[in-house]
């Protein structure tokens, strides 16, 4: 044996790390928030694209411990990007996140699967409670459980508790306060498989027990934590090389082997006194919400209800948002002294703020309602019903919600995708949820439609108008479809996707899990991606509100003999725009964008529109003089009325017109968007190919659209 | 009357149906199956199947799981019939 410290004790420190481990589902993130309140944070593990909660909690006076929740997961094959941070967080000593106290949670209604992961972790010979969860759930039941019994054959203290209840939690943190022997013995005989490659390993590197040797052995190609440890990385490999290993056989026999114990402890340590009640309400309630018709019935119901509150009520909250900073911005107008310090506060700061803030109770609402459904166990549900439709499109069962609520608006919706367990369907879902039309597309393409059709034309029932706009939504919809499937066949996936997963039974929700994942998400989002949202709101002010040389004083100058009056201004605005920078990309692009039918014109729109798409309105009011961006009657006149200078006729033909609705259907002309898919893929190749693919698809449309119209 | 031992895929069960799980025909979605609780000499029993015929739900070990039939098919279950 190495002088293996066989005992922790705590009693002269102040602090010491708890790391949580369980299977989904098994309440680990209950006891988390039980454990540590509003006390944590949301940051991520170093390099890789995980969340690491983490929070702290007084056990006494003296003793405060850090919790650091690790990602649920079954067993420690680092197979997943989860799966591997688990692994090296527990199997490598010198990991910054390494605890001195490991809590297992296990679903103790479902204990023989919970065990599974228990054993693997008391084999790893680092101190270990086992968080006996849902006890309460289980006497329910007419099952029960031998505590002292199941402790002995473990070799580990076990503590039974229901973290939704808040039970057995006193008892939990005294546990950890105790002096915790390593688990004493081992739970399985790992040399049993390969009894010389064990040893070998341990000789030339430092492990705690067998089985941490028999891991590095079975997943050496995954395991990273010592490639900074060159020497030792090609000495394991050599020993890994020179025998022949058959991998999958090792972990087969390692699986088939805990269970073969598991089952001999839970007869002794499990009794079943009478039936087991809340299951049937569960299959009940199953027969509903997974039935042929009832099913998809209700989940249509539950769809269209998130999907008008995050349109149509979170507009009231989104409104008082804007009113707060159009006032912040009048009273920083005209108490500030005039000059470019408070342009750039009012026109480039406030309005960056305001347009990161304006998106948060659509969040709020979003992820009240994805807390909800995944918390009582319908999400599982979702999936089971949906999967084999969307599987054809390279898409999860779970793809759904994300691309519904993205007709309200991408930002939560990409920010939803988190329920995705594989990485490929998640990716494809995120890279294709942009093509939904969101809500700001709606003020864009109703000016264009009343350009191209007259309100009151209407066949019957059908407004033509409608029928348009329906039309577009549509298109959106289609397009992400065919867009998903080709990211099917393109993306490589960097692990094999299952469809393996439990259906938990139903619960009712807990407030407390939901405020949480609320106040997370929207810290979340106001943090990380309202950076980059304000940076570069930033620069498209300086863009349209700066222009090389003296271009704007000669401007002013030409109009200084006038008086000025409101049309006179109104023109001012409209010249600067053009001398301004934005206004010399517009007119740059403009041989670009010819072929699609659009003049400088529009490519100035285009240019602001990446702030947000609903911006078309307002430079197109400001280019046209049109002043009151609110009084879209009069942008749409100035609109009908622009001639060209050369030919003398209409600007916005039908062809022009629907040339412009497809471009704003499929471009990616929103900021918050990109910094939103960098946030939760933490890489800027997804949003610029995202950015590539769907600028191509725009251009490509726009063209064949404006050709067969012209 | 004896009693025989068939094997069947565990996509091809009725609802309702149980049998005992014998072997698997996949080495990795064995994998992934045995850590979940699909141990060779577990008893399965179907419980439902998803309204477009895919994916199914399986009640294992006290639990209930879903899973593609694809996958669903590369495990072999004994049933217990008499002839």
């Amino acid at each position: 044996m190495e002088a293996n410290h066989s005992f922790v004790n705590f009693s002269d420190t102040s602090s010491i790390k708890v790391a949580l481990v369980g299977n989904p589902n098994s309440g680990k993130s209950t006891l988390f928030n039980a454990l540590t309140g509003l006390h944590q944070k949301t940051g991520n593990f170093p390099g890789v694209t995980v969340d690491k909660k983490s929070g702290t909690a007084k056990l006494s006076s003296t003793v405060t411990a850090e919790f650091v929740d690790l990602p649920g997961t079954y067993s420690l094959y680092p197979k997943s990007l989860d799966e591997r941070v688990t692994f090296e967080v527990l199997c490598n000593p010198e990991n910054i996140d390494h605890p001195d106290i490991t809590i297992v949670v296990a679903d103790a209604s479902n204990l023989k699967r919970n065990l599974f992961l228990v054993s693997q972790i008391i084999d790893l010979k680092i101190p270990v409670i086992l968080a006996l969860n849902m006890i309460d759930l289980v006497e329910k039941g007419g099952v029960v459980i031998d505590v002292v019994r199941l402790s002995e054959k473990m070799g580990v203290k076990v503590v039974a508790i229901s973290a939704r209840k808040k039970e057995g939690i006193e008892e939990l943190k005294q546990a950890m306060l105790q002096p915790l022997p390593v688990p004493q013995y081992d739970f399985i005989d790992v040399k049993k498989f390969a009894s010389d490659l064990v040893d070998k390993i341990k000789s030339v590197i430092k492990v705690n027990s067998d089985f941490a040797a028999f891991q590095i052995i079975n997943n050496f190609s995954e395991i990273h934590y010592f490639d900074k440890k060159s020497e030792t990385r090609d000495k394991i490999g050599a020993i890994i090389s020179a025998s022949i290993i058959d991998h999958n056989k090792l972990q087969s026999q390692e699986s088939v082997e805990r269970y073969r114990v598991i089952n001999r402890i839970a007869t002794e340590c499990i009794t079943q006194k009478s039936a087991i009640k809340g299951e049937t309400f569960t299959h009940k309630l199953d027969a509903i919400l997974t039935h042929k018709i009832y099913g998809y019935a209700v989940f249509l119901v539950i769809l269209f209800f998130i999907f008008q509150t995050i349109f149509f009520l979170a507009k009231f909250p989104m409104d008082w948002i804007q009113g707060l900073f159009v006032m912040v911005s009048q009273w920083a107008t005209h108490t500030l002294p005039a000059g470019e310090l408070t342009n750039l506060f009012v026109n480039g700061i406030l309005a960056g703020l305001s347009g990161v803030v304006v998106f948060v109770p659509q969040i709020a609402l979003l992820f009240a309602f994805i807390a909800i459904l995944e918390d009582t166990g319908y999400m599982a549900r979702v999936s089971f019903i949906m999967d084999k439709m969307m599987r054809r499109f390279g898409l999860n069962g779970r793809s759904v919600i994300p691309l519904v609520s993205g007709v309200a608006c991408a930002v939560p919706a990409i920010m939803s995708t988190r329920t995705i367990s594989s990485w490929k369907e998640r990716i494809i879902t995120i890279m294709v949820t942009p093509l939904m039309s969101c809500s700001a597309r709606l003020p864009v393409y109703t000016l264009l439609i009343s350009l191209v059709v007259p309100q009151d034309k209407a066949t019957g029932f059908f407004n033509y108008q409608g029928l348009i706009l329906m039309s577009l939504y549509l298109i959106g919809f289609l397009a992400a479809m065919v867009a998903a499937w080709i990211f099917k066949i393109i993306l490589k996936a960097k692990e094999k996707s299952y469809f393996i997963m439990e259906l938990p039974v139903y619960r009712s929700p807990q407030w407390k899990t939901v405020s949480i994942t609320i106040i997370d998400k929207v810290k979340v989002f106001l943090f990380d991606a309202g950076k980059i949202i304000v940076a570069i709101s930033i620069i498209l002010w300086f863009l349209s509100s700066h222009a090389p040389g003296e271009r704007f004083t000669e401007i002013e100058k030409r109009y200084s003999s006038l008086s000025s009056d409101s049309t006179i201004n109104k023109r001012i605005a409209s010249e600067k725009l053009e001398a301004s920078y934005a206004g010399i990309l517009g007119k740059a692009i403009e041989p670009a964008i010819a072929p699609l039918g659009f003049d400088w014109k529009m490519g100035i729109a285009l240019v602001t529109s990446f702030a947000a798409r609903e911006v078309f309105v307002g430079t197109m009011a400001t280019l046209y003089s049109a002043g009151d961006t609110d009084n879209s009657q009069t942008i749409r006149e100035k609109m009908q009325n622009e001639k060209n200078p050369q030919t003398g006729l209409p600007v916005f033909t039908v062809a022009v017109s629907f040339s412009l609705l497809i471009f704003y259907a499929f471009a990616m002309q929103c900021m918050s968007t990109l910094a939103v898919v960098y946030r939760e893929t933490k890489s800027w190749k997804y949003p610029a190919l995202q950015f590539g693919f769907m600028s191509v698809l725009a251009y490509m449309a726009s063209f064949v659209v404006y050709h067969l119209l012209k | 009357m004896e009693k025989k031992k068939t094997l069947k895929k565990l996509s091809q069960l009725k609802i309702g149906e149980s049998g005992v799980i014998d072997s698997f025909t996949d080495k990795e979605m064995s994998l992934k199956l045995l850590e979940m609780g699909c141990t060779p000499g577990e008893m399965v029993t179907l419980d439902k199947i998803a309204p477009m015929g895919d994916p199914i739900a399986i009640k294992v070990s006290g639990y209930l799981l879903s899973l593609r039939k694809e996958e669903a098919s590369t495990v072999m279950v004994s049933m217990m019939s008499k002839n």
